[in-house]
């Protein structure tokens, strides 16, 4: 019985992983920034090549994950200072711009690398309870999406960077009035939600094979958690995950992965239609 | 007025879009001045604010702050500077905490900022009892409080005021007119404000520039402004 329980708590976890780790970057760049960045998938795609070619390099797996989270963040900036910064507050010009820059990475990396590489293997390590056999890096990924989201909200919560980007996020032009050098804070937090897609790209890597439009297997459940979660994305996307998580898993078990998936995406039209805020609007108007 | 301007206007055009609104416009305020833009609605006295501060682009003309022509600086860099802003329908983040609204504005002080956070809540007691409330859930009054405040924490030389008292009860705006009053006194900070409101303008002004059709039109000096109906007449133009 216990390992029945545990079992399900297990892919519970796996999915809250993949669904965190997913929405992470996407939590600052769309929850935060307003920008619908439909290349968000691409900045994973970017983590995961990065990873892999570490790997095949010779790096060690978590230098090579470090990689590519940071070769994610450091284009992010760069794509922020150069398209992304001329369309705030212009979301249908966004959704363009950024549909477009996925389109050309994708087919891009179709040409020049090919449609699809080997993939490196997860990495060795399991254990048992009762008769069921579990991967240990499955463990590893829901500790790093616990990790990523501790990690978020005390940068955004507890540091001056943090309570400086809240306020450019609110008012760009008062905090600009009050000295605050706002591009720059638009550009780091840019980067800082493509080093996290980049980060979900390097996690998730040892794990898939490698093919060059990879990135929308993750893009409908990156906007989805951060879509449920609300206006408040450091309040919200944890607990929509965990609702998504439930129904998810629960679906899963029950009918099978394709019955998971479309559960899913029910549940979520019901959660926007009885609170249109989100999660996180619900949760804040409870506690006033 | 002091012989030394901390900020001199000369001949400053703008406007938005193709539509002219100031058309050289002429001003000096001296150090530790407390000087208004007074005149009707839609003379353009929020648009020579906005120019000073940097939010909206000047056509023509020049802006000097401390002997320093900063005419074709970003806002941010006027902030850095030293100039200390409190927009019109105060502005503050509605969903930061007042000490992290104070926060925003302590970047500019720097290793001040701390002693000067303490002075806030010395100036604005209210905010040091609301510090953990969310400023959007604030009163009007308190609102504009913590606008100050927040000007305030980053030290600066010149505050530039949209109309402090709209839609504050009385009582509230006289007690801001006192520590406005306070804050010119012992940080020697120079104040040019916007208002229409009669009492505010006779309580707090020294001298008053008349804005009209986006131009200097008059200037009412101190014996001027003791005569509660030159001023009110100015109101009227």
């Amino acid at each position: 019985m216990f390992a029945e329980i545990f079992s399900i708590l297990f892919q519970f976890a796996d999915v809250f992983a993949f669904l965190v780790l997913a929405a992470a970057g996407l939590a600052i760049i769309f929850g935060m920034m307003g920008i619908i960045n439909l290349a968000h998938g691409e900045f994973i795609t970017c983590g995961i090549y990065v990873t892999v070619a570490g790997v095949q390099q010779g790096l060690p797996l978590p230098v090579a994950q470090a990689l590519g989270a940071l070769t994610a963040g450091i284009i992010g900036v760069i794509l922020e200072r150069t398209v992304i910064h001329r369309l705030y507050n212009r979301p249908l010009d966004s959704i363009l711009a950024t549909w477009g820059i996925s389109l050309i990475v994708t087919q891009g990396m179709l040409v020049t690398l090919g449609s699809s590489w080997a993939g490196i293997g997860t990495p060795e390590g399991s254990f048992q309870v009762g008769e069921y056999t579990f991967s240990s890096y499955r463990l590893v990924l829901f500790a790093a999406a616990v990790l990523v989201m501790l990690a978020l909200y005390l940068l955004f919560m507890r540091t001056r960077y943090g309570v400086l980007a809240r306020a450019t996020m609110q008012n760009p032009q008062m905090a600009r009035a009050l000295g605050v050098r706002t591009p720059w804070i638009y550009a780091t937090s840019f980067g800082v939600g493509a080093a996290l897609a980049g980060l979900c790209g390097a996690l998730y890597a040892p794990t898939m094979t490698l093919i060059p439009t990879m990135g929308i297997t993750f893009i409908v459940e990156a906007f989805v958690t951060v879509v449920v979660g609300g206006a408040n994305v450091l309040i919200g996307t944890v607990p929509a995950a965990m609702v998504l998580g439930a129904i998810r898993t629960a679906l899963n078990a029950w009918q099978g992965q394709i019955i998971g998936q479309i559960g899913m995406l029910i549940a979520v039209i019901l959660v926007i239609r009885v609170l249109p805020e989100g999660v996180s609007g619900w949760l804040l108007r409870r506690n006033r | 007025m002091s012989t030394e301007p901390v900020l001199s206007v000369t001949g400053l055009h703008a406007g938005y879009g193709p539509t002219p609104i100031l058309q050289g416009v002429e001003l000096r305020v001296g150090r530790g001045e407390i000087v208004s833009l007074i005149g009707r609605n839609g003379v353009g006295k929020t648009t020579i604010l906005r120019c000073l501060m940097g939010q909206l682009r000047v056509t023509a003309g020049r802006i000097r702050y401390l002997d320093r022509d900063i005419t074709r600086l970003t806002p941010d860099a006027r902030a850095r500077l030293g100039i200390g802003y409190i927009p019109q329908g105060r502005e503050v983040f509605p969903r930061l905490t007042v000490a992290e609204n104070l926060q925003v504005g302590e970047l500019i002080g720097g290793p001040k900022g701390r002693k000067l956070a303490d002075m806030v809540y010395d100036y604005f007691p209210r905010l040091q009892e609301r510090r953990g409330q969310a400023a959007g859930t604030m009163s009007g009054g308190e609102q504009q409080q913590l606008a100050i405040g927040r000007a305030l924490i980053g030290n600066p030389s010149l505050l530039l005021l949209d109309e402090p008292s709209e839609g504050i009860q009385p009582s509230i705006a006289q007690m801001i007119c006192a520590a406005l009053k306070s804050i010119r006194d012992e940080l020697g900070c120079t104040i040019l404000f916007v208002e229409q409101n009669l009492d505010t303008i006779m309580t707090l002004s020294e001298r008053c520039y008349v804005v009209e059709k986006g131009r200097i039109d008059a200037h009412i000096d101190a014996a001027q402004l003791a005569d509660r109906n030159t001023v009110r007449q100015s109101l009227l133009i």
